[in-house]
């Protein structure tokens, strides 16, 4: 059977059709998950999409940690269920605490589309485990708050725990030690900034993020 | 109520009535309007409303053709794009606001055009922003710049509606009086179509989304019906017109989209029409008048956010994020719920009325009270606000030293001594301003900004499944227009035409901003009159019906009118999209090939960026325009091309229309695009580097004799230019530059501009 695969909506989410399309073309039963939802118990995972959660107000993610589906989430994250963070689903997650560390600005202070190299740091968590550490992937990014920031301490974490998922090759917005994805400690709960489904098929000019999308969808709640 | 003590300027003057419109107004009612109804008058008849100077000029336009769905007069265009899809398009200016608020002006644009386009049901799915501004060595025109591009990108991107291309500008002529138009695209199942018609006496009028508020008022009227004061367009006069500009809110616009779109598709709205310029009054008489209906509103039913607010003022108030919808009362608890869940706040603030009995035929009354029960404190005829604006043959005459200036061409000029550093100035590349646009949303856009024409997936939520593809171009050429109004607009008209052919597609309907000056300098009218005439000509040989459009006048600083500035949005469809398009970069080893109207090379300079902004001349002629031979250059490229999305194909590697700059610049796009130099010859001298003429393409191929025998066998002349190769541009001994030159040129100009080190760094 097809892993389920929600994708949860805010008021304000807007990549949430282009998840599901490219969800669906790795396979996935996927479906959209309003965020008044409190039981995402029967998904195999959760995808946090990008665009401007409840208007990117006072700071993008920080209300949208109050909305009702932040409680079940943490719980589905709890309980090893594989969540993703795109974009503004990886500020929510930091918003939420279920990711360390914080997104600011881009170092020019604009926002910023299109094509960005990375390469796979690390092969533990749920996006990247069926992708070599070292692969470089053609994806895109979206944002205007997309520079990665924490402390030294979390920094000297995530590098000891192999928990920096992604890196820029060229870092284009001054993310700190050219983070473009992390994960949690278990490795199930991934925030990145660049959108795999932008580069989901040849006509879009990359179809590199269907690697990660097919790690992600190939792995059920254990 | 019209009355003036002493040297206080009349009630109507000051809102921007003529003493000759007041009096068709009193004409109307049979009495003096009251302060309310004056306002009414003043904002729907505004220039920006009524298009009352430009109407006559408009019907000029070839509006039909087969699958156009609406023509001109509602919100937005539409037409049958095949697969059960219909597309809606439409194109607006935003100038003036955006001219004392860059920011908010700008991003009030987006929003408003966005809203034209779900009112008849479409998923709004692409902005494209044509902006002309002052050369940005001045630093007034560097924070416009910026404030426009950050507006755009501020709104657009957060609202969820990728802007996939437009077109920059610079020209001392817009110093003073910036432009900036917005294109919105979307599509809709054809069954949604929905027209902004009131029906159903008994019908509830209902306002949804964002509260109304004191923003905006006189937007249409004051703002955008008259020309700026200062010389600089800054002064202080024009300041104080920052209050007439409304303030954006983006989430507020995208919660009312998947609102309406959600109301529309279960059925629970008989019609839905946004609220933008003259705000209250506009949506209401429109719909009324268009549906034969009359309303009755209550004032003191609408939302308000601030304190205190005059009846006048609610009226004619043009905050932002707000619809009208009509909706029958068994509806309305099934509306509440899908508002309430949207967050859009929804408030019946009237009744749709039967039209009454009027010698003639029954009129439909528009009547508001203050609160129910009250009395009645404006009463018109709905359709004399809507369609009653007089309409104004206004005087026109060429300029007085046109045959002189037509006859001082830049051919007469020596040539360059170094032709590569003219070149070199005239590249120039916008990336700096689509990067900060989200332009890959719905993981449509195939060829993006920066292409000849954007190349959409003709895909979208709720849309039914398609091979197609959309392609759509925004083309406008101020220079060529100065030059000749007529000749300059039909080229334009040709130039979208070529750009959707170099995408595969094939142009179906095109949609037009008119920017000109003002009206009464009899100079401007000539312009107007011969910029449609031109139009007409070329869509009608084209065969393009023109869906919809937007007049934008007053554009004046100081006196001084801008140039006229026509701008055609063309729309194309590919019939099944494959594969990527070729792009414009070709591959080293292919052989560029010139294709072009048989017969000899056009040398004429006028109105080309060389002679205008190398040279300083602005005078001559154009280039000559044969529509005929044009038809069979851009069929046959659509044709190859189209081979090519389709999946077939293999004739051609990378093709780009010439156009401004000439085949000098086109071919330095293309190396830059590439990566690749090339080895070029055979050109007549400066004069064809730098020609703006009509109907060439450049295509590069692996196969040039099979490409030569398909141009031969459509009537299009084929000359081969010579090879890609190498890190050098080569062409005869006119030009030689290395590739790393040509794009640091290209790549630099903008952010060099803004003293900025560019892209990521």
């Amino acid at each position: 059977m097809a892993p389920r695969v929600g994708v949860v909506v805010f008021p304000g989410t807007n990549c949430e059709h282009d998840v599901v399309l490219a969800l669906e073309r790795v396979g996935a039963d996927a479906e959209l998950v309003w965020h008044a939802a409190t039981r995402l118990d029967h998904l195999d995972a959760v995808v946090v999409p990008g665009g401007f959660a409840h208007g990117d107000y006072l700071r993008p993610g920080a209300l949208a940690r109050f909305s009702p589906v932040m409680g079940a989430l943490s719980r589905f994250a709890a309980v090893g269920g594989p969540v993703v963070g795109i974009c503004n689903g990886f500020q929510v997650l930091t918003e939420a605490g279920l990711l360390p560390g914080a997104l600011q600005k881009n170092r020019d202070l604009r926002f910023m589309c299109g094509p960005v190299s990375v390469t796979v740091a690390s092969s533990r968590s749920v996006l990247t485990r069926a992708v070599p550490a070292g692969t470089e992937l053609l994806l895109a990014i979206n944002n205007f708050d997309g520079s990665y920031v924490c402390t030294p301490e979390t920094l000297a974490q995530l590098r000891d725990e192999d928990r920096v998922v992604l890196r820029y090759c060229q870092n284009p917005n001054g993310s700190l030690d050219d983070i473009a994805g992390i994960c949690n400690r278990a490795g199930n709960v991934v925030g990145l900034m660049p959108h795999p489904e932008r580069a989901s098929s040849e006509l879009l000019g990359s179809t590199d993020g269907l690697v990660l999308l097919r790690s992600l969808v190939g792995v059920g709640v254990p | 109520m019209a009355e003036a003590g002493g040297d206080v300027e009349p009630l109507h003057r000051a809102l921007g009535l003529t003493d000759e419109e007041l009096d068709r107004v009193i004409d109307i009612l049979g009495r003096e309007p009251n302060h309310l109804e004056l306002a009414m008058y003043a904002v729907m008849w505004s220039e920006h409303c009524s298009y009352k100077s430009s109407r006559v000029h408009l019907a000029r336009l070839p509006t039909e053709g087969p699958g156009v769905l609406v023509g001109p007069g509602e919100n937005a265009g539409v037409l049958d794009v095949g697969d059960g899809i219909a597309v809606a398009i439409r194109i607006e200016s935003h100038n003036h606001p955006s001219a004392v608020e860059p920011h908010q002006g700008a991003a009030t644009g987006v929003g408003g055009i966005i809203r034209d386009i779900f009112t008849m049901g479409a998923r709004p799915l692409a902005l494209m922003d044509p902006l002309f501004f002052g050369p940005l060595d001045q630093p007034r025109q560097r924070w416009l710049f910026e404030g426009v591009v950050g507006g755009i990108a501020a709104y657009g991107n957060a609202v969820g509606v990728p802007t996939v291309g437009g077109e920059l500008t610079f020209d001392p002529a817009y110093s003073q009086n910036p432009l900036v138009n917005v294109l919105c695209m979307g599509a809709l199942p054809i069954a949604r179509l929905v027209l902004g018609r009131a029906s159903g006496p008994g019908n509830l009028v209902v306002l949804l989304g964002a509260p109304t508020g004191r923003d905006g008022i006189g937007g249409v009227s004051v703002l955008a019906s008259a020309g700026f004061a200062g010389s600089d367009g800054a002064g202080p006069a024009d300041q104080a017109k920052r209050p007439s500009v409304q303030v954006a809110d983006p989430y507020e616009e995208k919660r009312l989209i998947e609102a309406c779109l959600e109301l529309l598709d279960l059925g629970l709205v008989v019609a839905v029409q946004d609220l933008g310029g003259a705000g209250l009054t506009c949506a209401a008489s429109e719909t009324a008048a268009r549906g034969g209906v009359g309303m009755e509103l209550d004032l003191s039913a609408v939302p308000r956010r601030a304190a205190g607010m005059a009846s006048w003022e609610v009226m004619t108030s043009e905050s932002q994020e707000r619809m009208l919808a009509i909706v029958a009362p068994e509806h309305w608890d099934a509306l509440v719920e899908v508002c309430a869940r949207w967050e859009v706040r929804a408030a019946v603030v009237g009744r749709v009325t039967e039209p009454e009995p009027a010698a003639g035929r029954p009129v439909g009354r528009l009547r508001v009270r203050e609160h129910p029960g009250g009395p009645v404190v404006a009463d018109v005829p709905a359709a004399s606000l809507a369609d009653g604006a007089p309409r104004y043959r206004r005087p026109m005459a060429p300029p007085a030293d046109l045959a002189s200036r037509r006859a001082a061409g830049p051919e007469a000029l020596p040539p360059p001594a170094d032709c590569t550093a003219d070149l070199l100035a005239l590249a120039g590349d916008a990336a700096w301003v689509w990067r900060q646009y989200d332009h890959q949303l719905f993981l449509n856009t195939v060829v993006g900004p920066g292409g000849d024409a954007a190349l959409l997936r003709l895909a979208g939520p709720g849309l039914p499944a398609s091979r197609r593809g959309v392609a759509l171009t925004t083309d406008a050429n101020p220079r060529w227009c100065a030059v000749d109004p007529r000749a300059g607009t039909a080229l334009l008209v040709a130039e979208a035409v070529a750009n959707l052919a170099c995408v595969g597609a094939r142009a179906i309907a095109v949609v037009n901003c008119c920017n000109f000056g003002n009206p009464e300098h009899p100079e401007v009218m000539w312009q107007l009159s011969e910029a449609i005439d031109g139009m007409a000509e070329a869509c009608t040989a084209l065969g393009l019906p023109v869906v919809g459009g937007n007049v934008s006048l007053y554009n004046e600083s100081g006196g001084v009118d801008i140039p006229p500035t026509p701008v055609i949005g063309g729309l194309g469809v590919v019939e099944r999209l494959e594969r990527r398009p070729p792009g414009t970069g070709w591959a080293a080893g292919s052989t560029v090939v010139l294709l072009h109207p048989p017969g000899p090379p056009d040398l004429t300079l006028g109105g080309s960026r060389w002679a205008v902004e190398r040279r300083g001349q602005r005078t001559g002629t154009l280039p000559a325009l044969d529509l005929a031979a044009h038809r069979r250059v851009a069929s046959l490229v659509a044709e190859l091309v189209g081979a090519e999305v389709a999946g077939g194909g293999g004739l051609v590697d990378a093709v780009h229309d010439v156009s401004a700059g000439g085949l000098g610049l086109a071919l330095a796009e293309m190396a830059v695009a590439a990566g690749v130099g090339a080895r070029l010859g055979g050109l007549a001298g400066h004069a064809e580097l730098f020609t703006e003429a009509p109907s060439r393409v450049v295509v590069a191929t692996t196969r040039p004799a099979e490409l030569a025998a398909r141009a031969a066998a459509a009537g299009v002349g084929a000359r081969v230019l010579g090879e890609a190769g190498g890190d050098v541009l080569v062409v005869d001994d006119v030009v030689e530059v290395e590739l790393a030159a040509l794009c640091a040129a290209a790549a630099g100009a903008i952010p060099a501009a803004l003293g900025e080190a560019g892209w990521g760094r």
